[in-house]
Formats: C-alpha cells, sequence, structure tokens
C-alpha cells in the first residue's frame, strides 16, 4: 500500500478559479436556501411563541381571559409593549368581565447549569406571588425539573409576600430561598432537598422579577386596572 | 483502479475524487442499520447520543433532525460530486451541513417551541457531527444521487433507532415513562443517575455489550456440548 503511494504520480494542480467557483457557488446556494427558511418560518415562529406565552400567562393566572403586553424599561417604567420598546415583559391578565386577574412577570435566576427562566404570577390585592412556571432551564433531570413539579416546593408559591418598602422603591423584604425545613417568614422560598442550587436560582428569579417589576406595577395599578 | 481511472481523465478531472460507483441495492439502505451502524458499530456522533437520550421524544427529534440534515446535505453533496475540486471538498461539505442544519433549526422551531427548548444546542451542534461528514466523505462524495439518498436514510434510522434504543430504556429507567406517559404505578422512585450524564455511558455500554455478544457469537458459534464434557 506505502509503496502504491509512492510511485503515484504528483496530481495535477487544481485551478485556483475552479477552487473558487466552487466556494462561491457552495456559498450562494447556501445562502438562498436559509434566506428562504428563515423569512418562511418567522411567522410561523412567532406565532407559536405569542400562543406559548398566552397559555404560559393563562396558565399561571388562573381565570384569564385576555391579557395585554407591557414592558419594564431600564429606567423602571411601565409600557405597553411595542416594537421599539426594550425591557422584560409584564403580561396583565383581564378575566372575561375585564377585571384585573393578576400580572405575569419574568426573572432569571443562575442555577446548576445555566439560567433559570421563570414566569411567576403577581397578584396587586395581597401583594404577594401566587403562581409560577419554569420557561427555560438546563436543569439535571430528576432533580432541578423538580421546580414545576414538586407539590412541597410549589407550594411556596402559592402567597409568596412581595410587599413593597415605604417608599414604593424596592421590595420590604427580598425574596431568598432557604434550607429545607427552615423556612420562617411569608418571602422566604423553602429549598428542596437535592436541588438547593435550582431553587436558590428560583429564588433569585423571583427576586429579580419582583425588585424590577413590582414597584412599576403598583405605580401604574391604576391604569392597569382600567378595563380596556 | 481508480487510480489508473483517474489519470485516464483530463487535467481538470484529476481534481476529482473518483471511484467506483455503488449501484443501488437491499445493501446500501440496510448497511446503515446494522453492519455500519454509526453507534452501535462505528461508535461516531457519541455527543449527542450520551446527551440527547434522557427521553424517548429528545432521542427521536435527534435522530429524526439528524436523518434529515443526512439525507439533503448526502444529496446536494453527491450531486456537486464532480464539480468540488478534492482542496476545498471539506470546506463545502461544512457549509453545506451548516446549512441544512440552520434549516433544521428554523424548522424544529416552527414545529414545537418545547421541543427546539429540550434539544437545546444540540441541534446546533449536528453541524460537527461525525456521521453526516463521514457520510459526505465516504460516501456521497463518490456515490449517484440515488444510492447516495438510500445509503443517507440508511445510516439515519440507523442512529434514530440507536438513540432510541438508549432514550427507551433511560426514561423508563429514569422515570418510569415512556414518551412521557407513565407505565408505573407512583411508588416506583425513578433511577434518576438514568437521566444523567452516567446513565447515558451504562446504557450506551449495555447496549454495546450486547450487541458484540451478538456478533461474536455470529462469528464464533458456541461449541457444541461435546466441548463441554471433555473438560
Amino acid at each position: 500500500m506505502n509503496a502504491d503511494v509512492q510511485t503515484q504520480p504528483p496530481p495535477a494542480a487544481t485551478p485556483a478559479w475552479l477552487m473558487l467557483r466552487t466556494l462561491v457557488v457552495i456559498a450562494v446556494i447556501s445562502g438562498l436556501l436559509v434566506v428562504v427558511a428563515y423569512q418562511t418560518t418567522l411567522p410561523l415562529i412567532a406565532d407559536k411563541q405569542r400562543i406559548l406565552t398566552e397559555r404560559l400567562v393563562f396558565q399561571v393566572l388562573p381565570g384569564a381571559a385576555t391579557k395585554r403586553d407591557f414592558v419594564v424599561t431600564a429606567e423602571r417604567h411601565l409600557e405597553p409593549a411595542s416594537a421599539g420598546v426594550v425591557g422584560d415583559p409584564v403580561y396583565a391578565a383581564y378575566d372575561a368581565a375585564g377585571r384585573l386577574v393578576g400580572l405575569a412577570i419574568t426573572g432569571t435566576g443562575a442555577g446548576y447549569a445555566g439560567p433559570v427562566r421563570v414566569m411567576f404570577a403577581y397578584d396587586p390585592g395581597c401583594r404577594c406571588i401566587t403562581g409560577s412556571k419554569v420557561l427555560k432551564s438546563n436543569e439535571t433531570p430528576g432533580f432541578g425539573d423538580k421546580l414545576d413539579t414538586d407539590p412541597a416546593f410549589l407550594e411556596n408559591f402559592k402567597a409568596l409576600d412581595a410587599s413593597l418598602n415605604a417608599e414604593g422603591t424596592a421590595l420590604a423584604n427580598a425574596i431568598v430561598t432557604v434550607k429545607h425545613g427552615t423556612k420562617t417568614d411569608p418571602w422566604q422560598i423553602d429549598a428542596i432537598t437535592g436541588a438547593t442550587v435550582s431553587s436558590r436560582a428560583m429564588g433569585r428569579a423571583a427576586n429579580q422579577a419582583a425588585q424590577r417589576a413590582i414597584p412599576a406595577i403598583q405605580r401604574e395599578l391604576a391604569t392597569l386596572s382600567q378595563p380596556n | 483502479m481508480a487510480e489508473t481511472a483517474n489519470q485516464g481523465a483530463g487535467k481538470e478531472a484529476s481534481a476529482f475524487l473518483f471511484e467506483r460507483e455503488e449501484s443501488l441495492t437491499a445493501d446500501t439502505f440496510i448497511r446503515g442499520l446494522w453492519k455500519e451502524n454509526p453507534v452501535f458499530v462505528m461508535l461516531l456522533g457519541m455527543c449527542p447520543t450520551l446527551a440527547v437520550t434522557n427521553s424517548t421524544l429528545n432521542a427521536l427529534g435527534m435522530g429524526l433532525s439528524t436523518t434529515f440534515v443526512l439525507i439533503f446535505s448526502g444529496a446536494l453533496v453527491s450531486s456537486l460530486r464532480n464539480w468540488i475540486p478534492k482542496q476545498v471538498r471539506i470546506a463545502s461539505y461544512i457549509v453545506i451541513i451548516a446549512t441544512f442544519v440552520t434549516l433544521v433549526d428554523y424548522l424544529i422551531q416552527a414545529i414545537s417551541l418545547e421541543l427546539y427548548a429540550a434539544l437545546g444546542a444540540f441541534i446546533q451542534l449536528i453541524v460537527v457531527n461525525c456521521i453526516i461528514l463521514g457520510r459526505a466523505e465516504a460516501y456521497a462524495s463518490k456515490q449517484r444521487l440515488l444510492p447516495t439518498i438510500v445509503n443517507s436514510l440508511g445510516t439515519g434510522v440507523g442512529f434514530t433507532l440507536a438513540l432510541l434504543s438508549l432514550g427507551t430504556v433511560r426514561e423508563l429507567l429514569g422515570s418510569g415513562s415512556i414518551l412521557g406517559v407513565q407505565l408505573f404505578s407512583d411508588n416506583f422512585q425513578g433511577w434518576v443517575i438514568m437521566m444523567l450524564p452516567p446513565g447515558g455511558f451504562f446504557v450506551l455500554g449495555t447496549w454495546l455489550l450486547f450487541f458484540n455478544w451478538l456478533r461474536l457469537r455470529k462469528q464464533h458459534p458456541a461449541p457444541s456440548g461435546a466441548t463441554v464434557h471433555a473438560r
């Protein structure tokens, strides 16, 4: 085999234009395919995303029939969501009669395997978080995915205290995750045994979401409560 | 043989790889399932095999995505095989493969955002899956369009079956369900390690043991009872 390779005459040189032509043609084909695929799937994906968000909002806020989208800007103002406005989304959900059911806010906390993104339901009446749904997590199956299923853990989010301080600028008590079985205050989250890091991520996500959005929500509550 | 043909071809053609073309037979398809199974025989594509087989659905999604990329990139490589000089072939194949992976990426998002979230970065990582580049280099670049499509389909189905054989076992032992349907009572305590990376290694190792045992038994049939008695 070796001798065979050595006795072979050197192959004729490939012209440079041939190599260039090939790569250019392939790049053009590739570009066309990618652009067509992107343009075709863009409305479909946006539609899926919209339906998914709506479903999640109605899931954390039972009784909701319609929703309005808002955004908390970097300056902590609540503004109606539109193309030019960037910030954290806030969804105001209304029941069939047009009454405000609650608000869905989102936050992110660093977990065991990357960020954990969670949607929380906020009830301005009791000034507490009343529900949660993990939107994105890479947490270990069997441990971290209990964040959405463990009944004892979800009990934490039935009425998690999120009341504001006297000035209305931040939470009176930051939401924290505590070791399993040591919860004493209504703003604490009782961690899942064996998934402390993921539970802490959940706590950080709740705290981040609440600290950012709730002051703005409480300030604009009159506007939010008006049926559309 | 191939070299002689190559020398005989004109100056331009010498830039291309020419080897004997295969005619389309049942073996073109079946080879990928069994004799050249990418996971159990060639041990290629171990990264997605271990990473996304923690549930049946993820395994199926990954397998089908890879099959899609295999077929379409194979078809394009095979169609362009006489225009791709061998100096730029790797660059060409990677661009072609990356294109179809991008298409799959958008397609999966359009089909199901949940599946897209579950498969995560492993969709994009199909670009560097060596099964696909291996098929492009070893098969599609030398064979006609139809055998290439059939061979790629065989390899893709072989890969999907391998992922499913890991995914079902891991999901069954890890969470007591198949495709999310609980099969055991609530008293079943999931064997959590099966959902974790070590579980992937355990199950893959056990399947490899099983398939190698099958192959060895076929090559060297067990000695008859007489040998045992003679000891």
